[in-house]
């Protein structure tokens, strides 16, 4: 029983963090048909953040908030820096801006702060653990699966009974229709990379408080797995994009319990291999995307 | 009420609009008629504001909308709906015509009595409210494109071949509902193949060949016009 619990205590936090990943780089690919690969230094900015006013002596909740505040304005950076200027002449240009950017950031990190690891204040919450039914967990975990919860709420909230995230779901299937209504095209990516970068921040902070310190180069894994997920679930589909993030939590953290020591560290050669077969047996990801679309 | 001068319309070096001037008066119905292929369509983009013209110049009410981009437009009071009928499949018929009062959405009680009248004219589109657009059949979404853009409350309708694709039945409802919208006071561009149809609704017709205007008058002389056939057989 206990060893249940901890189980699903393991894939629904490690799931809520993957879904919520995905679902920042999902919303922005249904509207652009473009991967953000500077999404990954959006985590690495609300890390940093964190780690600079650390000596600020502000509360951690003001620091969370500033952290998740810089990823939003990052977001929207990215899309003045890296989106617009490029983005009406070929997707080639904005694959290359957006590494670029991202190079940039991470740049720009090893050489105002450090290549080395910085720590990020945590409240003590972050490194207690509970027991729950005889299963012995990390406090930070139940808070993740809060946090997953909420948010996957707050943005089905959005998407479905607000005017905004109605017009960001039409955009999505038809932009220049959209456009035609009057829904502002700008009004609506701006929006779409705030969301993004509102999720990347909320992640980071999850995500970091898993390690407890930040290098250049944390924002990778979480791109790649928001990566993986979406292109599982359905890269354009939300719901997918969250169903694609708990599957792929529920491999890793099956592949963590039922791996020997010595094949552990292969872990990941499983997961892809997993992947790829549920590519082969549904190319279009589990969950389809709005039918139509052409790139805008 | 919507002048377009000397416009033309230009992919790469093909000219498909060759600098076509015409005009439509303020309740008036105007039948813009011609092949596939003779530049129709992309006049139709270009006063929506979803292509750029090369040269001449569109006004709506005097103001000048050439550059107008498409969300300028509709705010300009032109609402335009489009011959590839695009309605957004996935949300529901009443989140599609939410969505067409986008300009209004701070008038919400202005939008709930604008509702109500086209739920009059189209009762079909109040029985599939919660329904996604992309089960309807394509005659129910097309009314609902049509009703999604009088949402907007424009002072000029463009309608771009709304009998594409669909059965003679379902044409006939159209086409009477499209006279029922004129006798409430609209203004119409009418963009159509089928010439019979669309004269029997227009005040005025202009029929383009090759991206150029090739005759012009009221349905009448039109319809009785030798030349109409030739330019459709392409003689």
């Amino acid at each position: 029983m206990a060893f249940a619990i901890q189980f699903v205590i393991d894939v629904l936090s490690l799931g809520g963090a993957y879904a919520l990943m995905a679902l920042g780089l999902v919303i922005i690919y249904g509207i652009l048909r473009l991967v953000n690969f500077a999404y990954g230094e959006l985590i690495m900015v609300a890390g940093y953040t964190m780690y600079l006013s650390s000596g600020s002596g502000l509360p951690w909740l003001v620091m969370a908030t500033l952290a998740v505040g810089m990823a939003v304005l990052f977001g929207i950076l990215t899309d003045y820096a890296a989106f617009r200027p490029v983005r009406a002449k070929s997707v080639t240009a904005v694959l290359i801006t957006s590494f670029a950017f991202s190079n940039l950031l991470q740049n720009a990190a090893l050489l105002f702060i450090s290549p080395r690891p910085r720590n990020v204040p945590l409240p003590e919450i972050f490194s207690q653990t509970i027991s729950i039914g005889g299963a012995i967990t990390p406090v930070r975990n139940l808070i993740t699966i809060a946090a997953s919860i909420v948010l996957l709420a707050g943005v089905a909230f959005l998407m479905r009974k607000t005017t905004l995230g109605i017009a960001m779901r039409a955009a999505a299937t038809n932009f220049t229709m959209a456009r035609m209504l009057g829904v502002p095209a700008n009004l609506i990516i701006s929006s779409a990379f705030a969301l993004s970068g509102f999720l990347a921040g909320v992640v980071g902070i999850l995500w970091i408080g898993r390690i407890g310190t930040v290098v250049p180069g944390v924002g990778l894994e979480p791109l790649l797995v928001a990566f993986i997920a979406t292109v599982i679930g359905g890269m354009r589909s939300l719901p997918g994009a969250v169903v694609g993030g708990f599957l792929l939590a529920l491999i890793d953290t099956t592949l963590n319990y039922t791996l020997s020591q010595d094949l552990l560290k292969f872990r990941d050669a499983f997961t892809f291999s997993l992947v790829i077969l549920i590519l082969l047996w549904r190319p279009q990801g589990l969950i389809k995307g709005p039918a139509s679309g052409q790139r805008t | 009420m919507l002048d377009v001068t000397d416009l033309s319309v230009s992919y790469g070096t093909i000219r498909a609009v060759r600098g076509i001037s015409f005009t439509v008066g303020k309740g008036e119905l105007v039948s813009l008629l011609g092949a596939n292929g003779a530049g129709k369509s992309s006049t139709i983009k270009c006063i929506a504001g979803a292509l750029k013209a090369a040269g001449g110049s569109i006004a709506l009410e005097g103001k000048d909308i050439t550059a107008a981009n498409p969300e300028q437009v509709i705010r300009a009071g032109l609402a335009t709906v489009p011959e590839t009928r695009d309605v957004f499949p996935d949300l529901t018929v009443a989140e599609n015509l939410m969505l067409g009062a986008y300009i209004h959405r701070r008038d919400q009680a202005g939008n709930r009595q604008n509702l109500e009248k086209l739920h009059t004219l189209f009762p079909r589109l109040a029985e599939r409210s919660g329904q996604a657009a992309g089960t309807l059949s394509g005659g129910e979404q097309q009314m609902l494109v049509i009703a999604r853009a009088l949402m907007a409350r424009p002072s000029v309708l463009l309608l771009d071949e709304p009998s594409l694709g669909l059965a003679p039945a379902i044409v006939e409802r159209i086409f009477e509902m499209i006279a029922t919208l004129k006798q409430s006071g609209l203004t119409i561009l009418l963009v159509e193949q089928n010439v019979n149809q669309a004269l029997s609704v227009a005040d005025r017709a202009y029929v383009m060949r090759l991206g150029a205007i090739v005759a012009s008058g009221t349905a009448d002389e039109i319809r009785s016009g030798s030349d109409l056939s030739a330019h459709y057989l392409g003689g």
